[in-house]
C-alpha cells in the first residue's frame, strides 16, 4: 500500500466573468469601471463563476483515468490546476512524482527553428533534460516519420508533419504521471492509432495517465477508471464503462420522453417548425426507454409548424454509448410529400419494426429540422434521449452480452449435406 | 474514493520523495531557488532559442548587432558633434565619447523592452505548461548580453583607432557596470512584464518611456553639465541607474573624467532596489498570469 500519486481535496476554481473573457484590459477600462463603482455604490459589478467546485479524488500509481464531460464542464480547468498552470481558489492538490502535462501538442514550437531544434526546445519545455532528449532523439525522429525534413524550419511543414513531430516528442516523455488533454483529436487516423498505442504502452509500463478526450472509444480503450464532470462538479467516479454510460445519459434520465417546449408554442426567429417533444414508444404505443431486441421501436417527434412547408426535412441519429453513430435517419429517404399540408401541431414517427440494436445503452441525438438552409439542431452529439436494450429478449433464444456487437442480425442459416459424388 | 492522510506513515519509502502541494496562493510567495535550479536547462534552452531566432532569415544576421549602434553613433556624432559643435567637454573625441554611452544604453533599453514584452509574447506557452515564470524575463535580459558583446567590437575598434587604453581599475569595473545594467533592466523589466500581462498599455507607453529616459541619461552629453541643476542631477543619479554606469564606464574605459564613486554607489543601490521591487511585484501577481494573459 502506498500513497496515491495524486490527491485532490475539495478543489475549487472561481473565475470572474469578464476577467477571463476580455482578452485584454486597458488602464482606462479599469478607471471607467472604478468610477462607475463609485457612482453606483454598493452594487457589485463583478460576476463570479465556479469553473470547478468541491472536487475530490485520489489516483493511485499505475492507474489510467479518463476524464469526460461536455464542453465547459471543467475538464480543462482541472487539468490546468493539476499541471500547476493556474492556482485553485479553494482546496488542495498533492502531487507525488514527476508530472508532465500535455495540454497541447507542440507547446512552444518556434516556426523559425528547424525540426531538429524544435525537438530540443519542446523537449525542454515538457521537462526533459538535454541528455534525455539526446538519448531519445533517434527514436523521436523515427516515430515522427519526418527524417527528411529535420533541418527544415517547421513553418514550412504541413500541419500533419507538424503534429507528428510534436506528438513524437511528447510521446517520449517518461514522467511518473502523464496528464493529457484532447491531443489525439489531431492527425490522420493511422497516426492517431499509433499515438493511442504509445499511450497504452505508457500506461502498461506502470505509469499513471490522466486522459481527457471526446473520443469515447479512445477513453474506453485506454482507461480502466472514468470520471464524469458536469458543471464543474464531479458527478461520477468509477469504472470506465459506468462513466461512459453516465456521460451518454448526460444525467437526463427522462424515461424515453423529453419535452422541449410545453404549449403554448411561440415561434422563435424565422423557424419553419420546432420540435416540442420527443418520445419513444413500443408496439403497444406505451412510452418507454427500454426496448428488447426484436421488439418494435418508434421514435416520435411532436412538431409545431408555423407555416406550410412542403420542402421541410428532418433527421436524427442513433448513437452507441461510446459515441459511435449507428443510424442516421433522414426523412428525405421516404418518398416526398411527407410534410405536404403540414400545419400547426404534427406528430412525426419513425418506426423500426424489428429492433436490431445489441443489448446496451443508446441515445437519440442530433435532431435536425428545417427547410433549406434554415435548419435547427436539437441535441448535439452524445446529448440526447437515452434508451436501453436489455440483455435478454423474448425474441432471441440465448442471453446476449451487452455491447458484444452493435447489430443483432439473424442471417439465414443452412446446413446441407455435400452433393453426393456417386 | 477519497483517501485520507492516515496512511501516510510507514510506506513512504516506496514513493518518490518529491511531493508537491498546490494550495490557493498567499499574497506573496518567496522565490523557490531549488525549483529555479531544477529548471536551469529550460533557461538555457530559452536563451539559445532567443539567440537562434533573433537574426533568422535576415540578410545581415548578427551584423544587425553592430549596424544598429554604429549608425546611431555616426548620426549622433554628425548632428551633435559636427553640426552643433558639441564636444565631450575635454579633448576626448566626441564619437568615442558617444560610443561608450550608446552601447551601454542600447543594451539596457533593448533588454528592458524585451523583458517587458516577454510574458505577453510567450502567452500561448504560459497558458499550456508550467515552469517558473521568472525564467522568461530573465532570459530576455540575459540574451542581450551577447548583442552587447558584439557591439563592444565597435568600441574596441575605435579605441585602437584613437589610441585609448582602459585604466587597470576599468577592467575590474566592467563586470560591475554590466551587472548593474543587468540588474536594473531585469528589475524594471519584471515589474513592467507583470503589468503588461494585465494592462496592455505598457506596450504603447514603453517605447515612449524609453525614449524619454534616453534624454535623461548622459548618453550624448556628460553628466557634469548638470552641475548647475543639483536637484535634477540628484534625481538622475538616484532614479536612473544608467547615469552612474555610463559616467564610470567613461572614466574607466576611455579615461574620461574622474571616477564618480557616489553615482556608482547610487546606481548599484537603485538597481538592486528595482530588482527587489520587480521580483516582489512579479511574484505576487504571477499566479494569475495564465488566467488573464
Amino acid at each position: 500500500m502506498s500513497n496515491p500519486v495524486i490527491e485532490v481535496d475539495n478543489l475549487g476554481k472561481r473565475y470572474r466573468i469578464g476577467a477571463n473573457k476580455e482578452r485584454y484590459l486597458s488602464l482606462r477600462d479599469e478607471l471607467t469601471k472604478w468610477a462607475a463603482r463609485l457612482v453606483r455604490r454598493g452594487s457589485p459589478t463583478k460576476q463570479e463563476f465556479w469553473a470547478l467546485q468541491d472536487v475530490s479524488f485520489a489516483v493511485e500509481q499505475g492507474e489510467t483515468l479518463g476524464i469526460i464531460g461536455r464542453n465547459g464542464a471543467g475538464k480543462s480547468t482541472l487539468l490546468k490546476l493539476l499541471s500547476k498552470i493556474t492556482y485553485p481558489t479553494t482546496g488542495k492538490i498533492v502531487r507525488r512524482g514527476r508530472v508532465a502535462s500535455l495540454l497541447e501538442v507542440g507547446t512552444g514550437f518556434h516556426p523559425e527553428l528547424t525540426g531538429r531544434e524544435n525537438i530540443y526546445l519542446n523537449g525542454a519545455i515538457l521537462g526533459m533534460t538535454r541528455r534525455e532528449i539526446a538519448r531519445k532523439f533517434d527514436e523521436i525522429v523515427a516515430f515522427s516519420e519526418i527524417e527528411h525534413f529535420l533541418d527544415t524550419p517547421v513553418k514550412r511543414y504541413s500541419s500533419g508533419m507538424y503534429v507528428r513531430l510534436a506528438f513524437a516528442v511528447a510521446a517520449h516523455l517518461e514522467p511518473e504521471v502523464l496528464v493529457v488533454d484532447e491531443v489525439l483529436a489531431v492527425g490522420d487516423v493511422d497516426f492517431q492509432k499509433k499515438c493511442l498505442g504509445k499511450m497504452s504502452d505508457v500506461a502498461s509500463a506502470g505509469r499513471t495517465v490522466l486522459f481527457v478526450s471526446h473520443n469515447m472509444a479512445a477513453v474506453s480503450q485506454l482507461c480502466k477508471r472514468g470520471m464524469v464532470l458536469a458543471d464543474g462538479r464531479l458527478v461520477y467516479d468509477g469504472g470506465v464503462d459506468g462513466a461512459l454510460t453516465r456521460y451518454t445519459q448526460g444525467g437526463m434520465d427522462c424515461g424515453g420522453d423529453f419535452v422541449f417546449r410545453p404549449p403554448p408554442v411561440v415561434r422563435q426567429g424565422d423557424e419553419t417548425a420546432c420540435v416540442t417533444r420527443v418520445y419513444l414508444t413500443g408496439h403497444s404505443g406505451q412510452v418507454s426507454d427500454l426496448f428488447y431486441v426484436g421488439e418494435q421501436l418508434t421514435v416520435n417527434f411532436d412538431l409545431h409548424f408555423f407555416e406550410p412547408a412542403p420542402e421541410f426535412q428532418m433527421s436524427f441519429a442513433v448513437r452507441s454509448s461510446l459515441g459511435t453513430p449507428i443510424y442516421h435517419c433522414v426523412s428525405r429517404d421516404e418518398p416526398s410529400g411527407l410534410f405536404a399540408g403540414s400545419e400547426g401541431p404534427v406528430t412525426v414517427s419513425a418506426t423500426f419494426p424489428y429492433n436490431k440494436l445489441y443489448p446496451g445503452r443508446y441515445v437519440i441525438d442530433e435532431i435536425w429540422v428545417g427547410t433549406g438552409k434554415r435548419k435547427m439542431l436539437y441535441f448535439s452529439s452524445g446529448a440526447g434521449i437515452p434508451f436501453h436494450v436489455p440483455d435478454s429478449s423474448p425474441h432471441v433464444h440465448r442471453p446476449l452480452p451487452p455491447h458484444r456487437a452493435i447489430i443483432h442480425e439473424i442471417p439465414t442459416w443452412q446446413a446441407v449435406a455435400p452433393a453426393s459424388r456417386e | 474514493m477519497r483517501l485520507h492522510l492516515a496512511k501516510q506513515e510507514g510506506c513512504s519509502r516506496l514513493m518518490p520523495t518529491y511531493e508537491d502541494i498546490i494550495v490557493p496562493p498567499k499574497k506573496f510567495v518567496s522565490i523557490d531557488w531549488g525549483e529555479l535550479w531544477q529548471y536551469r536547462d529550460l533557461f538555457l534552452v530559452f536563451a539559445w532559442r532567443d539567440i537562434a531566432v533573433r537574426y533568422k532569415q535576415t540578410a545581415l544576421g548578427v551584423g544587425w548587432a553592430i549596424f544598429q549602434p554604429l549608425i546611431t553613433i555616426i548620426i549622433i556624432s554628425f548632428i551633435f558633434g559636427t553640426l552643433m559643435h558639441r564636444t565631450s567637454g575635454d579633448d576626448t573625441p566626441y564619437p568615442i565619447f558617444v560610443c561608450v554611452g550608446q552601447i551601454l544604453w542600447l543594451y539596457f533599453s533593448t533588454a528592458l523592452n524585451d523583458a517587458s514584452n516577454s510574458m505577453v509574447l510567450n502567452a500561448q506557452m504560459i497558458q499550456k505548461i508550467y515552469f517558473p515564470r521568472l525564467i522568461v524575463p530573465a532570459t530576455a535580459v540575459t540574451t542581450h548580453l551577447i548583442d552587447l558583446a558584439v557591439a563592444s567590437l565597435i568600441l574596441i575598434v575605435m579605441m585602437i583607432y584613437y589610441g585609448y587604453k582602459p585604466l587597470p581599475v576599468g577592467y575590474l569595473l566592467i563586470p560591475v557596470l554590466i551587472l548593474c545594467s543587468f540588474t536594473a533592466a531585469l528589475g524594471i523589466g519584471l515589474f513592467l512584464a507583470a503589468i503588461n500581462v494585465k494592462y496592455r498599455d505598457v506596450r504603447y507607453a514603453l517605447p515612449f518611456f524609453i525614449q524619454i529616459m534616453m534624454f535623461l541619461t548622459p548618453v550624448i552629453y556628460p553628466a557634469n553639465i548638470l552641475d548647475q541643476h543639483p536637484l535634477v542631477k540628484t534625481l538622475m543619479i538616484w532614479l536612473n541607474p544608467m547615469t552612474g554606469v555610463i559616467t564610470n564606464a567613461r572614466a574607466g574605459i576611455i579615461r574620461y573624467g574622474p571616477f564618480d564613486w557616489y553615482s556608482l554607489g547610487a546606481s548599484l543601490i537603485a538597481s538592486f532596489v528595482y530588482l527587489l521591487l520587480g521580483l516582489y511585484y512579479f511574484r505576487s501577481t504571477e499566479r494569475y498570469f495564465a488566467d488573464i494573459v
